[in-house]
């Protein structure tokens, strides 16, 4: 039975750290495939991380917690959504002072929060029949958090409106041409601002997963360059929700079964493995892509005025 | 054209920016965002004027503030002159950090083992640390030309896995063995130290290498044939194309560049003030990601790093001055730094466009 429980702890813990990838991931996609590019992921998930934790301890009430971090996560990201969209400035240079921004300003607000205890997490669940099941049952139904099956049926309902709506292909067309999709009487500004605000809110949300349930505490920098990861994964997914699924949980399989080399290798070299494996991951999916970026928006990170083209 | 309760706005691409326009703008950026992170101040119980008076006064208002602001300025200096070269060519280099980290690992590595005689190590050491900085700086940009892959990952990923490296040198096979409980490496023969000018932290001959260094890029990227391949790539990559430049060699002579400077700064830090190997936060504290703000607000012009250095060297001092006397907490810098460059970069619509108030309906 060894090796039976090693599956089901590895593949189990996979969901718990691969969810907050996955929810930053999804709100990435949403911002991407509507042409913007967002790199300040990092800084929305400190921001929600630290706004969660303050918000929950305070109230002792986790689902406000979370809530609130989705609050803040959005508002950061209007401030992109503002100087990219409307300023029409550089998106790189823009979400690099956003992540900036987050992590100086959680720094500073966070002080004295740390090594604080939390009282109360949002709970993890146990499905009784379906936990029977053998090796998926103790994976999947067995003492999850609730939010890693909100996040994963999040999933079909975000691809589906994605591929399968009409406001999907308004979302897409923004992105990939905006020109037209301006004649047909789109208002591009104001898709691609609610792209970013749900990108934001994700990202809020996955911050304050991190510091409320997968913790649950807060530490100053506790994302530890987990918003990049979310760019790579999204990259990595071909800007598809259902790929940004199987990217999220496969990457967070690896980190775990990186662990498993503890004996054998030091415990610093360890913590550069996950940094290591995105820019792995990255290479296998970019090959043979140089000349047409497959899957990319055709108007990511361009700004849009009319009249132009 | 935009229009808003009743008020007509007319906005319309400018064609030309004058030099005197830019150098307002960019002020008028920095003034709003040193007004709104005032503001935090307040937040925090202090009057946002006498901590600014603190900031200036502490770092320009002695002979002990100006000393420490310059010497924060010689790694921005060269980190950002290295930058503006990579920006040039639209090579968007975030791992200046990591870079840097390199530098003065290669920099240690040629101190602590080496076998080459006092008067050569210190050249040898920047030598090192070049090249150190280079090949890590490289490496993105192989995978950027040759696969496609996403450089600002790749440069951000190698940043943390370049301290984590550190981490693992001076915790395992570097650990000094004089330094007892503290994860240091030996300490480095007094040959490789760097000279400083006395009763200071200013290690000159890396200030000097910066200065010339900055001088030297600007030549470079203004009025040689490899420059000018650089911008072409930069600002209208289809006509590099036709034009038949080769867009691999381009980009790794700018990282080239752009790593190797920040090696350069590397080993600045460690053999003009620390003179080991220590914790990667206490040799670099974020040099890397401020330099990304000291190039830009520069408009990506060597020469103008100079000053856009000093004034972020000013600030970091500042940023010291005011932990100490007011308890503030040393985080504060990096809200500066992400308000500025955000105003910086918002600053920059009304560089190209004009704004006119058109007629009420």
């Amino acid at each position: 039975m060894g090796w039976e429980n090693w599956i089901i702890n590895t593949f189990s813990r996979s969901l718990a750290y691969g969810t907050p990838l996955l929810l930053g991931t999804l709100g990435e996609i949403y911002a991407e495939r509507s042409g913007v590019l967002n790199l300040g992921v990092e800084g929305m998930m400190i921001m929600g991380a630290y706004s969660a934790f303050t918000t929950t301890y305070l109230t002792k009430n986790p689902w406000l917690g979370i809530l609130v971090a989705g609050i803040i996560g959005g508002i950061f990201s209007l401030i992109h959504a503002f100087t990219s969209i409307t300023l029409k400035a550089n998106q790189i240079v823009s979400g690099l002072s956003l992540t900036m921004l987050g992590l100086g300003l959680s720094g500073v607000l966070g002080r004295g929060w740390e090594g604080k205890p939390l009282a109360s997490t949002i709970p993890k669940v146990t499905i009784t029949p379906l936990s029977h099941l053998p090796l998926l049952g103790p994976i999947l139904f067995q003492e999850q958090n609730l939010i890693v099956y909100f996040t994963i049926i999040s999933v079909p309902l975000l691809w589906y409106i994605l591929f399968r709506t009409r406001i999907g292909i308004t979302i897409r067309a923004v992105g990939e041409n905006p020109a037209t999709a301006d004649s047909m009487g789109i208002n591009v500004s104001r898709v691609r601002y609610i792209c970013v605000l749900l990108g934001g809110i994700l990202a809020g949300i996955s911050g304050g997963y991190l510091s409320v349930v997968y913790r649950p505490a807060w530490t100053e920098g506790m994302t530890a360059g987990m918003g990049w990861i979310v760019i790579a994964l999204t990259i990595f997914a071909f800007w598809n929700p259902v790929n940004g699924m199987l990217g999220a949980f496969l990457f967070a399989a690896l980190y775990h079964l990186s662990f498993r080399l503890q004996p054998y290798v030091s415990p610093e070299l360890l913590k550069a493995m996950p940094y290591a494996m995105a820019i792995i991951v990255l290479i296998f999916v970019s090959r043979g892509t140089l000349q047409k970026r497959i899957g990319a928006p055709a108007a990511l990170s361009l700004p849009y005025t009319r009249g132009e083209d | 054209m935009t229009s808003s309760k009743g008020l007509e706005f007319k906005i319309e691409e400018r064609s030309g920016v004058s030099q005197g326009r830019i150098l307002c703008i960019s002020v008028l950026a920095i003034l709003f965002a040193l007004v709104i992170a005032g503001l935090f101040f307040q937040l925090f119980g202090v009057s946002a004027l006498k901590a600014y008076r603190l900031i200036f006064s502490g770092s320009l208002g002695s002979s002990f503030g100006l000393a420490e602001t310059l010497r924060r300025a010689i790694p921005l200096l060269l980190c950002g002159v290295g930058l503006t070269i990579a920006f040039r060519a639209l090579f968007w280099n975030i791992g200046a950090e990591g870079q840097l980290l390199m530098g003065a690992v290669a920099a240690t590595g040629i101190a602590l083992f080496s076998e080459i005689p006092a008067p050569l190590l210190l050249p040898a050491m920047f030598l090192g640390g070049f090249i150190g900085g280079a090949l890590w700086g490289l490496i993105p940009a192989v995978l950027k030309v040759t696969l496609g892959v996403n450089e600002v990952i790749t440069t951000l990923m190698m940043n943390y896995m370049s301290i984590y490296l550190v981490e693992w040198l001076i915790h395992g096979p570097w650990k000094g063995p004089s330094a007892r409980g503290f994860a240091y490496s030996e300490t480095f023969p007094p040959s490789a130290w760097l000279p400083t000018i006395t009763g200071t932290r200013i290690h000159w001959p890396t200030l000097v290498l910066g200065l010339i260094l900055s001088v030297l890029m600007y030549i470079l990227i203004i009025y040689t044939k490899s420059g000018l391949e650089i911008r072409i790539m930069g600002e209208n990559p289809e006509a590099a194309r036709y034009a038949g430049i080769n867009s691999l060699k381009v980009t790794l002579l700018a990282m080239f560049i752009s790593g190797g400077l920040a090696g350069l700064a590397g080993v600045g830090e460690i053999a003009g003030i620390h003179q080991r190997l220590l914790g990667p936060t206490h040799i670099s504290m974020g040099y890397g990601y401020t330099a990304v703000i000291v190039a830009w607000l520069a408009r990506r012009n060597p020469l103008a790093v100079i000053f856009t250095s000093l004034f972020f060297g000013l600030l970091i001092t500042g940023g010291d001055v005011i932990k100490v006397s007011l308890g503030l907490p040393s985080q504060l810098i990096n809200v500066f730094n992400g308000l500025i460059l955000f105003f910086l970069i918002g600053s920059e619509f009304f560089l190209h466009y004009r704004i006119s108030l058109l007629s009420r309906r």
